[in-house]
């Protein structure tokens, strides 16, 4: 028997998904998988490329249902991403999908050129991203990608916070004329949306409203800052949830509203708290002349501690307690 | 296939007019590769008059032949050939490098003719594997190709784009090499050997020609169909780097140097005179 995983939740982060109603879904990647598989059996042109990733990218089953739609570049991802274009070139569907770590650095020239610059209608799927891979190590975290890829003209970045969120951000990618960035963790997901939200690449979804705080939070990270917003709705604050699930296009109207109508704002990323979601919102709020006591949460520009996706998440306070004090504290 | 088919003769005339064109083009643009431009540009007349079925009226055609230029720098011979074909006006030529001009120091899609954004190494080769598995997976016809630098062969990126080419059997595939045996810092062989090249490209699964990159007939021959059925063709095509102009061939320093004015000169009367020795022969 191996030793259990450590918690995400602590008993009071479970008592409060209780309390606010949150079911478990599954990982968004599994979601993502069926979504794939969905979309194929009704698209012959949907191609995945995988680079010895498919078990990882829980793309078994995509490739014994269709084996003429899936291509194996081995481990390689430079070509990945090449092949990932010229497929698009010439009329696929394209996704290449591989580990956000390597995917976003070793194939970065790739991304840039043969799928922006060129711009050809491929998505890459990063998968594992974050620090999914927890104690594998530096080597297998990504905390960087959003950073590089914001800096690239022509991607959409999308990270999905939930199952709903995963399923529609495929779907969008599956119609987009222009490159698509997904983002995925491994870990299983609640579920935060209500059944007849809507998703459109680009505008960000209020979780809860609120005036006190605006918590803005990004994929897996999404989920701590509405047990935060409902801990601290218990001492009596009122605070907003938004899931800004595009980073790029960032919805600034969304951004602007909350920082003018609530009295601070907390960011909250799977990714190094330098060139990511906390930046973007900083650059929106001060060029619009909106002045809010204002906090990044992320992974602070060190060695990353060593442990689990759980772990480094509270070590770093992505959680309920972490994020509700980053909370109060901004309101002293 | 071109409309219509142009014998030896008349492609070594209309090589020597575009050998000329690429001069001026770079003259203009105040920037350019020159001895590659050079080194390849038979191969581009060879491959857009004789091999590939791509004409500016049917380009949207999904079945044409692809041609992803991954040794990018050498542009200016290719916009020439684009031009010549038809692609687009060739007064276009003299906007090379110029502010606000789409035809920027390496291919983009802005202009007309131009598959694929290339200029930064490495990066055609699996491009070129993306596109003829897309042509196995819905059995069509068209063939896929690709020039690149011998020089170029250093990125691993082609490496990873070989192995995969002859995993999957490829041989709607062919990659072209310059081998013109120089690069910017000077010998290939120096700089960091890659040779023997037909070994490496055979043991990676590939059939491989090697030809004269200066003689149509031989170009011609290696280029028109696949070399082995299952297998993705390599045309090591050796070449000289500066080709046609006396003081820039097999020197280094050309990659990427500028005629002056007076080198320019030099240069298209040394053209002028080839041309003349051509027409005489005939």
């Amino acid at each position: 028997m191996s030793a259990p995983a450590p918690s995400m939740f602590t008993p009071a982060a479970k008592a409060m998904t209780e309390k606010l109603g949150l079911k478990m879904g599954r990982a968004n990647l599994d979601e993502f998988a069926a979504t794939l598989m969905e979309l194929a059996k009704a698209n012959p042109n949907i191609i995945a490329v995988t680079s010895d990733s498919r078990g990882s990218g829980k793309l078994g089953p995509f490739g014994q249902t269709f084996p003429k739609q899936l291509v194996e570049v081995g481990i390689a991802e430079q070509n990945l991403v090449g092949i990932t274009a010229g497929l698009a070139a010439c009329g696929k569907k394209s996704f290449g999908v591989s580990p956000s770590c390597f995917l976003t650095a070793r194939s970065l020239e790739q991304i840039k050129n043969d799928i922006c610059y060129s711009d050809v209608p491929a998505t890459l799927i990063g998968i594992s991203s974050g620090v999914s891979y927890g104690a594998l190590g530096t080597t297998h975290h990504s905390l960087h990608d959003l950073a590089v890829l914001r800096a690239i003209n022509n991607l959409t970045i999308i990270v999905p916070a939930d199952n709903f969120e995963s399923r529609e951000a495929i779907r969008f990618a599956a119609h987009a004329t222009k490159p698509v960035f997904i983002r995925f963790g491994k870990a299983a997901m609640f579920n935060l949306h209500k059944p007849d939200t809507t998703f459109e690449a680009g505008k960000a979804i209020t979780l809860r409203e609120g005036n006190d705080v605006a918590f803005i939070a990004t994929g897996e990270t999404v989920v701590h800052a509405l047990l935060a917003a409902g801990k601290l709705a218990e001492q009596g604050l009122n605070c907003r949830v938004i899931s800004m699930h595009s980073i790029k296009p960032l919805d600034v109207e969304i951004i602007l509203k909350a920082g003018r109508e609530c009295r601070a704002v907390v960011t909250v990323e799977e990714h190094m708290v330098h060139g990511g979601l906390g930046e973007a919102c900083a650059a929106t709020l001060l060029q619009a002349g909106v002045f809010k006591p204002f906090r990044i949460v992320g992974i602070p520009d060190e060695e990353t501690v060593p442990g689990a996706q759980a772990d480094i998440f509270r070590h770093y306070g992505i959680s309920m307690e972490g994020l509700s004090e980053a909370a109060l504290k901004l309101l002293k | 296939m071109a409309t219509a088919v142009l014998s030896d003769h008349e492609l070594a005339l209309k090589s020597v007019r575009l050998r000329k064109q690429t001069l001026e083009a770079i003259y203009g643009a105040g920037a350019g590769h020159t001895g590659g431009g050079l080194s390849c540009l038979d191969i581009l007349n060879v491959l857009y008059n004789r091999i590939l079925n791509i004409a500016p009226e049917t380009f949207g055609n999904a079945n044409r032949d692809r041609y992803v230029q991954s040794k990018g720098h050498s542009v200016e011979a290719l916009y020439a050939v684009l031009a010549d074909r038809g692609f687009f006006p060739e007064a276009d030529l003299k906007t090379i490098c110029h502010y606000q001009s789409h035809y920027v120091g390496h291919p983009t899609r802005h202009i007309p003719g131009i598959e694929m954004n290339t200029g930064a190494l490495g990066h055609g080769l699996p491009i070129c594997i993306g596109m003829a598995l897309a042509a196995k997976i819905d059995s069509a016809p068209y063939r896929v190709f690709t020039l690149l630098g011998d020089g170029e062969l250093a990125e691993g990126s082609n490496w990873e784009a070989a192995m995969a080419a002859g995993h999957y059997d490829l041989d709607n595939l062919t990659a072209i090499i310059d081998h013109n045996t120089l690069q910017i810092s000077g010998r290939t062989r120096d700089v960091c050997s890659n040779e023997p090249l037909d070994e490496k490209w055979r043991a990676f699964g590939w059939a491989v020609k090697i030809v004269n990159g200066h003689d149509f007939a031989e170009l011609t021959d290696a280029l028109s169909k696949p070399a082995e059925a299952g297998k993705p063709t390599c045309v090591i095509a050796n070449t000289v780097k500066g080709k046609g102009v006396s003081f820039m061939e097999d020197v280094a320093k050309w990659h990427h140097g500028v005629p002056s004015e007076a080198e320019l000169k030099q240069a298209l009367a040394e053209l002028d005179a080839a041309e003349a020795k051509l027409k005489e022969a005939k």
